[in-house]
């Protein structure tokens, strides 16, 4: 179909269900951990501000968690119905894998969630912060399983192969195989960047345009500091999980540096390896045309070494190697927004010395221009890990090509188109939504603490009943103080 | 106890959970068209807002634990219903973002949002309807491949029970909303709710005599001696079942047109008992039939089990989680009691 075959079609609407879904777990992971610390914050110091930019983003969190759950539950049985003999190989673990996801963290998340969301009347203000706490922790709760999963695929250990499907023999190795801290620590970070940039570009946003309200430099103020922190500690942790590529997949980082090499027993040449900034890898010629590369740079960084080795694409049959042409740009894409940010988190720092941060026209243009660096940053970082470990689906142990499941091109593409135009119409509106909801910005809050007829039918019936209409942000929407209550 | 005994309870009350929690939820999508006025449909909306995300999660469980303890039914169910299931999936999505579209959409965009909501739960509750009877009707296996064709699904049987079970979840909806509203949008349920008791009668009584009529095994599972005789309650409680439905129901109209004792007000939810009643039934009766295949008509609980490895070590977490998310759903679901009044929240 369109020239396509099944596996490709297969692929194509993994990828592309995929690169939508983890783009909503990226934003939740964030938001839910920001709503736990603004309620926080508002519970300790009673400060207006605090109260204000919760229920500014609240809703917004609500949006990006409903298209999260509709997006997960399609992976959640895509791997059933398009990947079926990668279900029947190592369904074994990460079956179990992704039902403690479903059992410590999904449950959780959706329990206290309606209570999140709707019950700021219902319960008293200690329970409430209880339940976005919940939500938080099963946000990072599922990171964890389905990374521990995503990770096994990537180095796989603790298992045997017996009757042609692995047989699990020791769950800690599974759970903690060697890539798994570092992929762990690496994405929940781009999680808390991703929403940094977001909430720190909707306060350069509303800076720019002249809202100096205290909750929109309190927002900006937050996601910098985050960001100033933040960043560079997640250079650190891709330095270490790059190591630890190059120790447990060497094909992969081979091909992220473009680095060819010498066949096996030629010995390389002295002088260490150098770093190529940019090129063309070419997989027919073996080599990466038009380098431009920095001497040693390659061996310093990777062995911290003058003159270290690694291997190259060459050792490596060319059955087994991963193509380099995409994730030698995909991963110098994440690298290069990763740069940025530092750059962006220090010169908040250096403007807060001066005392320009809300002002700097330059700054803000930047940090708005910033808003999706993070989540392009986390796509570009799945494409290089996912990318880099083919041909295999099972590092080492299953081919991609042998894990799919016997459909007809045409049925995929089907499907394939179905998902597509779905995806394109539902998520497309709902950032629509999304956005429209950060322009109206954060406005007064007169949703106090429950008050004592907290448990009364009346103040069910006299608060919005979503926290969409809570935030209204249409032309129809009412005003600050049609939105009062008590 | 044996692992692959356990392991089928456990999902059969996953799917359990997940067919009367979303059930009643989905229903809530096909009552739709029947009330046109925006305050009823908030309410209706609202009342469930809270829970649906919690309801869909059973669903997830259902396909989890399956993964986990038999990944070869996993796989061969999943590849077989590939697109009924791929149709369920976007009908679930474009009513699952509704919950938050619809309150958030302006001008002529809400009407969209209502007919993605009562669009995609048609569709999914159909889907689910057809993903059963393909299932009941057996999957053709050649080893451990599925061997049947994309479209074996698209028969009269499967499409039979698509209808059935958007019968079942129209119960559902309209008794979960007796419950929970007031007034003429309740009146109007009890209506809805009596004739969709009748039809979902019907539509069992038609499953009941096609699968023995197709299906051999199925006619000894239930007419041989003495399964016969251990058996007959299932038929008997349904019938038990849809009469206490019915006179519920009977209670609270008689009652909303002032006949009753005015003394006392008439309980609300006996009407929703009695449907998770009738449609657990319904739900038992089917795994009776296929009993002990988790991949009808060959495949075995024991052949399709997972290694020991994988069984033991998620039912300890299942063991040990599943009483607490019991008890939290219990508590939100506590918090949000209550009947829903119409245009509430929207002053």
């Amino acid at each position: 179909m369109f020239g396509f075959t099944a596996l490709e079609l297969a692929r194509m609407q993994f990828a592309f269900t995929m690169a939508f879904h983890i783009l909503f777990p990226a934003i939740t992971i964030g938001l839910a951990s920001y709503l736990a610390v603004l309620e926080l914050c508002w519970l300790r110091s009673r400060r207006q501000v605090y109260l204000d930019l919760y229920h500014h983003w609240l809703p917004i969190f609500a949006v990006c968690f409903g298209m999260g759950v509709v997006s997960g539950l399609v992976m959640a049985y895509q791997f059933g119905t398009n990947w079926s003999q990668f279900s029947q190989f190592a369904g074994s673990v990460t079956g179990p894998l992704l039902a403690y996801e479903v059992l410590t963290a999904f449950f959780l998340e959706a329990g206290f969630l309606g209570v999140m969301l709707f019950g700021w009347r219902k319960v008293g203000p200690g329970l409430h912060f209880l339940a976005t706490c919940m939500v938080a922790a099963g946000t990072l709760i599922s990171a964890t399983w389905i990374l521990a999963s995503n990770s096994w695929m990537q180095t796989p250990r603790g298992v045997a192969i017996s009757a042609g499907r692995v047989v699990p023999q020791d769950w800690l190795a599974i759970i903690f195989n060697p890539s798994f801290p570092y992929r762990l620590a690496h994405m929940s970070v781009a999680a808390f960047l991703s929403t940094a940039l977001m909430v720190g570009a909707a306060g350069a946003w509303h800076l720019l345009r002249g809202h100096q309200s205290p909750a929109v430099r309190t927002m900006l103020s937050m996601a910098m500091w985050l960001l100033a922190i933040v960043a560079p500690i997640q250079a650190l942790i891709g330095d270490l999980h790059g190591s630890n590529t190059m120790r447990y997949q060497p094909a992969k980082l081979a091909a992220i540096e473009g680095h060819w090499g010498e066949a096996p027993g030629v010995p390389a040449p002295p002088g260490g390896v150098p770093l190529i900034l940019f090129g063309l890898p070419d997989m027919a010629q073996e080599s990466t045309r038009y380098a431009v590369a920095v001497p040693h740079l390659g061996s310093l960084i990777l062995t911290h070494t003058w003159d270290g080795q690694f291997p190259g694409l060459k050792q490596f049959p060319p059955r087994d190697r991963p193509p380099s042409p995409i994730v030698f740009w995909s991963f110098r894409v994440m690298v290069g927004l990763g740069l940025a940010m530092v750059a962006l988190g220090w010169w908040s720092l250096l403007l807060r010395r001066s005392g320009a941060l809300y002002r700097q026209r330059a700054f803000l243009r930047c940090a708005l221009w910033m808003a999706p660096a993070g989540l392009l940053a986390v796509l570009a970082g799945w494409i290089t890990t996912e990318v880099g470990r083919q041909p295999w689906v099972v590092h080492g142990m299953l081919r991609t090509a042998d894990a799919v499941a016997p459909h007809a091109a045409g049925a995929l593409a089907f499907t394939l188109c179905l998902f597509v135009a779905g995806y394109l119409f539902v998520f497309g509106v709902g950032i629509a939504y999304v956005l429209r909801l950060i322009l109206v910005g954060p406005r007064p809050s007169t949703m106090g603490p429950a008050g004592p007829q907290r448990n009364g039918q009346a103040d069910w019936q006299a608060r919005p009943a979503r926290p969409l209409s809570a935030a209204p942000a249409a032309p129809s929407a009412p005003s600050p103080a049609e939105h009062r209550e008590d | 106890m044996d692992l692959a005994i356990v392991w089928a309870l456990i999902i059969f009350f996953a799917v359990y959970m997940y067919v009367v929690a979303d059930g009643f939820d989905l229903g809530i999508g096909l009552l739709f068209p029947f009330f046109t006025s925006r305050e009823e449909r908030d309410a209706m909306m609202n009342t469930v807002a809270p829970v649906w995300d919690g309801n869909e999660t059973w669903l997830v469980l259902g396909g989890a634990g399956l993964l986990a303890a038999f990944p070869l039914a996993y796989s061969i169910i999943l590849t077989a219903l590939f697109l009924p299931l791929s149709l369920m999936l976007l009908g679930l999505i474009f009513r699952g973002v509704a919950f938050e579209f619809r309150f958030k959409a302006v001008g002529w965009e809400r009407p969209v949002w209502d007919a993605a909501f009562i669009g995609g739960s048609v569709l999914a509750a159909f889907c689910q309807g057809v993903v059963l009877g393909a299932y009941l009707d057996g999957i053709k296996v050649a080893g451990t491949v599925y061997v049947g064709g994309a479209f074996d699904w698209f028969a009269p049987f499967p499409l039979f029970c698509g209808l059935g079970v958007l019968i079942a979840y129209t119960l559902l909806g309209s008794a979960w909303l007796i419950m929970k509203t007031t007034g003429p949008l309740q009146q109007r349920m009890l209506g809805i709710a009596h004739i969709a008791a009748l039809a979902l009668a019907a539509a069992l009584a038609v499953v009941s005599a096609w699968t023995p009529m197709r299906q051999p095994q199925v006619a000894a599972r239930w007419f041989s001696l003495p399964n016969l005789l251990w058996l007959a309650p299932v038929p008997l409680l349904v019938a038990a079942c849809l009469w206490w439905l019915l006179h519920e129901l009977d209670t609270l109209v008689r009652s909303h047109a002032g006949a009753g004792p005015p003394a006392r007000r008439p309980r609300q939810y006996p009407v929703f008992l009695a449907a998770l009643g009738l449609v657990f039934l319904a739900y038992c009766g089917m795994a009776i039939s296929i009993w002990p295949n988790i991949v009808p008509p060959t495949v075995s609980i024991w052949t399709a089990a997972a290694p020991p490895q994988s069984q033991r070590f998620t039912l300890v977490g299942t063991l040990l989680i599943l009483p607490f998310i019991l008890g939290y759903t219990a508590w939100s679901y506590h918090v949000f009691r209550g009947k829903v009044e119409l245009g509430e929240g929207y002053h």
